[in-house]
């Protein structure tokens, strides 16, 4: 049952084949069996699983059909569970209960979804290998030596490991589809707004969404729709309506046109990546997409206007943080100054009070304009090349991330080298576009991500291209050896 | 624009962090090495063009003016590290 997707799940589910608490079983037996060499997962909900499980069953049996009834998913632990702990891979939160359900959350769980457990991440979702988590790396299931990428990458080694046919996730920089890339899913981060950030512990305000992880477009289409739409508990989330993704999945992209910019192309790529990348572009050519170059002229300093504004946003959230009122309290504070600096000191890991403090630096008096002020400049300029291509074709189209998956521990002493991971992924953040990976090879035996980019709310032209590609290659049905003996 | 080890220990009082003795070293230079690559923005023709808080250019929305807050008042007290009668608890602030 772990080979099949959300989308043959259902089927099997709805023909009768199994029902929903033998697939949770089957599940949560093989996460038991084998995430103790993934560390993909830091809670599991085994209790919770079984009863929603069971619950999905009997709706089922009395013939009412949610459209997610009965199929398992991990949620990130970035966002809130009631009663679960949600700990952002943090020792800030390592004691944290919410009083509440994120809305993704309880979106998913009012489609019938079940929660088998939260997945492992970079420590406030800041990292981009998974090795700032304070419960330790999670592991690549296609070589455990190797990092599964970040932040989300306890959820991509979860689906990829076939523990779980799916999960959510959270991108801020690329914290989606790096992971995706890495572990040869597909996965995408909506537009800024499209998805309620209720309950999803802040990073950087300006450019997080949640999205899904899962083995197919197919899948993530299927998902988006029942974490999409407008939540009045969030001001940032559009009210606006949620398109039909599934129906969007036409796998027709005659005449669509897609353009390359050549700054995702630079010399120094990896030649193998390039080429799987262009091999791609052939391919959706052959189904009748029209391909031509387009420029970002200022997508070289995306990765530089990121590291401001994201440490800057990242500071003022993080402010919350105070031993006050929930989490990591210091032992024996001396005094109420003494309570905030010990507790956030022993609390944050040091990735984290880095950025604290780049980005207390960068807002800091004298020093805001020439940081924050310039860095909200180059931003415009970011969206506006956007724009422009945008405006010339449908859907933008480059490698995912500049390299396969690392070795653990290659890079955690070079913080800007592992930033680098991020460089063609951060400026679709910066402008609050849809983007999705999707896998389109393997290196070394490792997989590679091809990143397509739409326009606003375009989420359904982008998983329509990744749809068409997946009807004519296998590289999503590509399986890491790992686990194929449970 | 590097920064010595006086304006990192301002920054650090600022975001109530306590550096430690032994990673501080460390720190100078990794802060350093990220100052370095922002520095690129120094770089960037931004003459005229307006600043970019978020990416959707969205009215503020409002909602109808009801009161709607939950009352689990027990619940977030129940996640403080000292409380007591209702209040969280922190060291004395007032001699």
């Amino acid at each position: 049952m772990h080979d099949k997707t959300l989308t043959q799940l259902k089927a099997g589910l709805d023909a009768g084949d199994f029902s929903a608490r033998e697939l949770t079983e089957h599940l949560l037996a093989r996460i038991e069996q084998l995430d103790p060499r993934l560390n993909s997962f830091v809670t599991r909900t085994a209790e919770q699983a079984r009863a929603q499980a069971d619950a999905a069953d009997q709706a089922r049996a009395a013939g009412t059909n949610a459209p997610l009834a009965g199929l398992p998913l991990a949620h990130k632990d970035i966002f809130c569970t009631d009663g679960v702990r949600t700990a952002c891979g943090s020792r800030m939160l390592d004691n944290f209960v919410a009083p509440y359900d994120a809305t993704v959350v309880e979106k998913m769980q009012a489609a019938g979804a079940v929660m088998l457990g939260k997945t492992n991440m970079d420590e406030f979702a800041m990292g981009s290998s998974n090795e700032t988590s304070y419960y330790g790396p999670a592991r690549n299931p296609w070589n455990t030596d190797k990092v599964p990428g970040g932040s989300s990458g306890g959820s991509a080694a979860a689906v990829a490991a076939r523990l779980t046919p799916a999960a959510t996730g959270t991108d801020t920089g690329g914290s989606i589809r790096q992971p995706a890339a890495l572990n040869g899913l597909t996965g995408l981060k909506p537009t800024y707004g499209r998805v309620s950030r209720w309950g999803m512990i802040a990073f950087a305000s300006s450019l997080d969404q949640a999205g899904p992880l899962a083995r197919t477009a197919e899948d993530c289409a299927l998902l988006l729709g029942a974490m999409a739409g407008h939540d009045p508990k969030d001001s940032t989330c559009v009210d606006r309506p949620v398109e039909d993704y599934s129906a969007a999945l036409t796998g027709d992209i005659q005449g669509l046109k897609i353009g390359l910019p050549e700054q995702f192309f630079p010399e120094h790529l990896d030649g193998r990546i390039g080429d799987a990348t262009r091999e791609a572009v052939r391919e959706l050519e052959k189904r009748g997409a029209k391909v031509q170059w387009v420029s970002l002229p200022h997508l070289d300093l995306s990765v530089p206007a990121y590291y401001v504004i994201a440490p800057a946003e990242a500071s003022s959230n993080l402010a919350r943080f105070d031993g006050v009122r929930y989490g990591y309290r210091c032992a024996q504070p001396q005094s109420l100054e003494d309570l905030y600096k010990r507790s956030r000191a022993e609390g944050f890991g040091s990735e984290v009070k880095r950025r604290i403090l780049v980005g207390t630096y960068a807002l800091s008096e004298g020093y805001y304009e020439a940081y924050y002020g310039r860095a909200q400049r180059v931003r415009t300029r970011i969206r506006d090349d956007f724009q422009k291509a945008l405006s010339e074709v449908d859907v933008l189209l480059g490698p995912t991330a500049p390299e396969c998956a690392f070795d653990i521990g290659a890079k955690t002493d070079d913080p800007v080298t592992m930033y680098m991971q991020d460089v063609f992924t951060i400026a679709v953040n910066l402008a609050g576009l849809p983007a999705l990976s999707m896998p389109a090879g393997l290196v070394d035996g490792l997989p590679v991500g091809v990143q397509a980019i739409g326009d606003y709310f375009r989420e359904g032209r982008i998983l329509n291209l990744a749809h068409a590609f997946q009807q004519a290659t296998d590289w999503h049905e590509k399986a890491p050896a790992f686990g194929g003996e449970a | 624009m590097a920064i010595d080890h006086t304006t990192v220990e301002r920054t650090a009082h600022l975001a109530r962090i306590r550096l430690e003795d032994g990673d501080a070293e460390d720190l100078y230079g990794r802060l350093n090495e990220i100052l370095g690559l922002v520095d690129q923005l120094q770089q960037a023709d931004v003459d005229g063009i307006e600043p970019m808080a978020h990416p959707l250019d969205l009215d503020q929305p409002l909602r109808p003016d009801e009161v709607t807050a939950s009352d689990n008042r027990d619940k977030i007290l129940r996640l403080a590290p000292a409380e007591e009668d209702g209040c969280f608890l922190v060291p004395r602030v007032i001699e």
